[in-house]
């Protein structure tokens, strides 16, 4: 991890917000200021390694993207730091805090709230409601108080006020009072985002935010996901739309099989020979011209007749 | 052919005992179910304990009636724990398969001939009432035309369609409030409530509880009006019952349960009154095709056949909400 190994992909660092300039791109790199690090994780299920990180730091404050091919383990690595899954070994810590062993909901209070995959919005409850849950601290949660609402009415009105300015913000101020099972996928998305956010988190953690949104909707996507960096919070998802990641991440982490293989710039890491061989594909970069569409088609179309010739 | 009379027969079990009994357990299983989502299959072990809490408390132990009412709310409260604690951080299916097995449990246990000295064996408790009925209030009984109730069964009327009342504010003030708003998210998707830092565990459990002591006052009211407690009262046929009520009724609705439990019995009634007229001796039904014990029978699936297309065409109970079941759950 010395800093002159690294002289090839410094020359093409950019200077970023999050102070991440001059970080060695080996995997595991040490950050300056790490929110979260984890150490030795593994999970295997039967046979399979899963996940096997040796070491990986996430700087605060940053946009870090987790990219890798389908399988290399990204989603479980997620389930792992939040708690909804338990690693065989390691340990991981969230602002110095450890966070082994604890349980999902004590993860989401301590700061890191995460979405998921499959996005998990409460079908048979509005908009509005759905917004309203993710707000901590609600006294009206608690069973004694519930039956009483002098005693949380006030709280909930600010809790609605919240609610209502992310809802205009991700553009749903309009479904407010629909169910959200009626919601299309990518209105789910920003849903669950906008619901994360309701927990104020200091680490938000989403899985594919991107997966199903239209291009338009993903424009706004992005800027919120560059708002909440600018709010000062840290930001770590896993996507695989390399527009996003080139667009609004500050560091990317490569993982495949389980492992983490590279780390650095999206500049960098996109120039990295492994990760163009493990993951991109040589022609990630170059965008398909008519031309080259033609070409692509008749070299296809060719290679169809052939074997339909050789049977 | 006497109309008068079925309506009679209806609207007497319609509003008398057997609709308050199930309209609370059906009520309890609405919290468990209908809001949370959990599958409590055993919701006449709740009942049970409900009714033996307060009879054992009484005549076994020789405490005032006071301390037995107490103890048909706590003995509920114990079970849910005890059942609680290892199922309810497992899947749904596991509290469903401990449920039903620990209500019949209870009840063998309750009937049993080594416990007879505490529970009563299979006759039962009785003789721990009368602070009850000493209470009554009532000089005589009420005449409403069609029907009519004694002095004693219009007291615990009253009292019954009180309990069930109370039950049905506290449900409404519970489920309007954020408390219920967590619950309702917990019968969609208990992880997403997990990730938003909200502790599962701890709702099911008071969700589990709640729902049971309200089962519980059930089994209580039964053991009141009855004057005694009988083991076979509290079989998993009750559980089912309740089950038909609520669904009958409208699932995740507070008035849900009561609707149902009391049109699952005028209807009950209601058609073995019919088909008990209809066959046999002077009926219009041949005997060659039905007798008269089977006459007693045919309603039960004549429900059965109600209850199947109200599941096809009316998912939601009588008065759900059809936007919340057009929605696909995914």
């Amino acid at each position: 991890m010395d800093a002159d190994m690294t002289d090839q992909s410094n020359s093409e660092i950019k200077t970023g917000p999050a102070g991440l300039a001059g970080v060695s791109t080996e995997p595991g790199a040490k950050k300056p200021d790490p929110i979260l690090v984890a150490d030795n994780i593994t999970r295997t299920f039967g046979g399979l390694t899963a996940v096997d990180v040796e070491h990986v730091e996430i700087q605060r404050g940053a946009i870090t993207a987790l990219i890798g091919p389908n399988g290399a383990g990204k989603t479980t690595f997620f389930n792992l730091l939040t708690g909804f899954d338990q690693p065989n070994t390691g340990s991981w810590s969230l602002e110095g805090k450890s966070l082994k062993g604890v349980a999902p909901y004590k993860v989401a209070r301590l700061g890191m709230v995460r979405t998921f995959q499959l996005t998990k919005v409460l079908a048979k409850l509005t908009v509005i409601e759905n917004m309203r849950l993710g707000a901590t601290g609600q006294k009206g949660e608690r069973f004694w108080a519930a039956p009483f609402k002098f005693l949380w009415g006030a709280q909930e009105q600010s809790v609605t006020e919240k609610a209502d300015d992310l809802l205009a913000r991700f553009l749903l101020d309009k479904k407010r009072e629909d169910f959200a099972g009626s919601l299309s996928g990518g209105q789910r998305k920003l849903l669950e985002m906008a619901r994360a956010l309701m927990v104020d988190p200091e680490l938000v953690m989403l899985d594919e935010p991107m997966a199903g949104v239209n291009p338009a909707l993903k424009q706004s996507l992005l800027g919120h996901v560059k708002s909440l960096r600018d709010e000062g919070r840290t930001v770590l998802f896993v996507e695989h739309d390399m527009d996003m990641v080139r667009d609004i991440s500050d560091w990317v982490i490569v993982m495949a099989q389980g492992k983490i293989v590279a780390e650095g710039t999206p500049a960098a890491v996109m120039a990295d020979q492994r990760v163009i061989d493990a993951y991109l594909g040589a022609h990630h970069d170059t965008d398909l011209s008519e031309l080259d569409e033609e070409r692509l088609e008749a070299e296809v179309e060719a290679e169809i007749a052939q074997e339909e010739d050789s049977k | 052919m006497d109309i008068l009379e079925i309506l009679r027969a209806a609207l007497q079990q319609a509003l008398g005992p057997q609709a308050i009994v199930f309209a609370l357990a059906a009520i309890g299983l609405n919290v468990h179910f209908g809001y949370t989502g959990l599958l409590n299959f055993g919701q006449a072990g709740f009942v049970a304990v409900g009714a033996y809490g307060m009879a054992v408390t009484v005549v076994t132990f020789d405490a005032p009636f006071w301390l037995g009412i107490l103890m048909a709310i706590v003995a509920p409260l114990l079970l849910a724990v005890v059942l609680g604690v290892p199922t309810l951080r497992l899947r749904a299916d596991y509290l469903a398969i401990v449920t039903i097995a620990s209500a019949e449990v209870l009840r063998f246990v309750f009937g049993a001939v080594e416990t007879k000295d505490t529970f009563g064996g299979s006759n039962g408790l009785n003789g721990y009432a009368g602070p009850f009925q000493r209470a009554n209030p009532y000089s005589s009984g009420i005449d409403l035309g069609v029907v009519s109730f004694g002095r004693n069964d219009l007291w615990s009327l009253t009292v019954g369609w009180i309990l069930v009342a109370v039950c049905c504010v506290l449900v409404w003030a519970l489920m309007r409030s954020p408390w219920g708003r967590v619950l309702r998210s917990i019968r969609e998707d208990e992880d997403a409530v997990r990730s938003l830092g909200k502790n599962v565990f701890a709702y099911k459990m008071q969700a589990l509880a709640l729902g049971g002591v309200i089962g519980g006052l059930g089994g209580m009211f039964l053991a009141l009006k009855q004057a005694s407690v009988v083991p076979s009262d509290y079989s998993t046929l009750m559980t089912f019952y309740a089950f038909a009520a609520l669904l009958l009724g409208g699932a995740g609705r507070v008035m849900g349960p009561v609707i149902g439990s009391v049109l699952f019995w005028f209807l009950i009634a209601g058609l073995g009154s019919f088909f008990s007229q209809s066959a046999g001796e002077g009926g219009w039904i041949p005997e060659v095709i039905m007798s008269d014990t089977q006459a007693s029978l045919i309603r039960y699936i004549v429900l059965g056949l109600a209850i199947m297309l109200l599941m096809i065409f009316r998912p939601q109970g009588i008065i759900g909400d059809r936007r919340e079941i057009a929605i696909d759950g995914r």
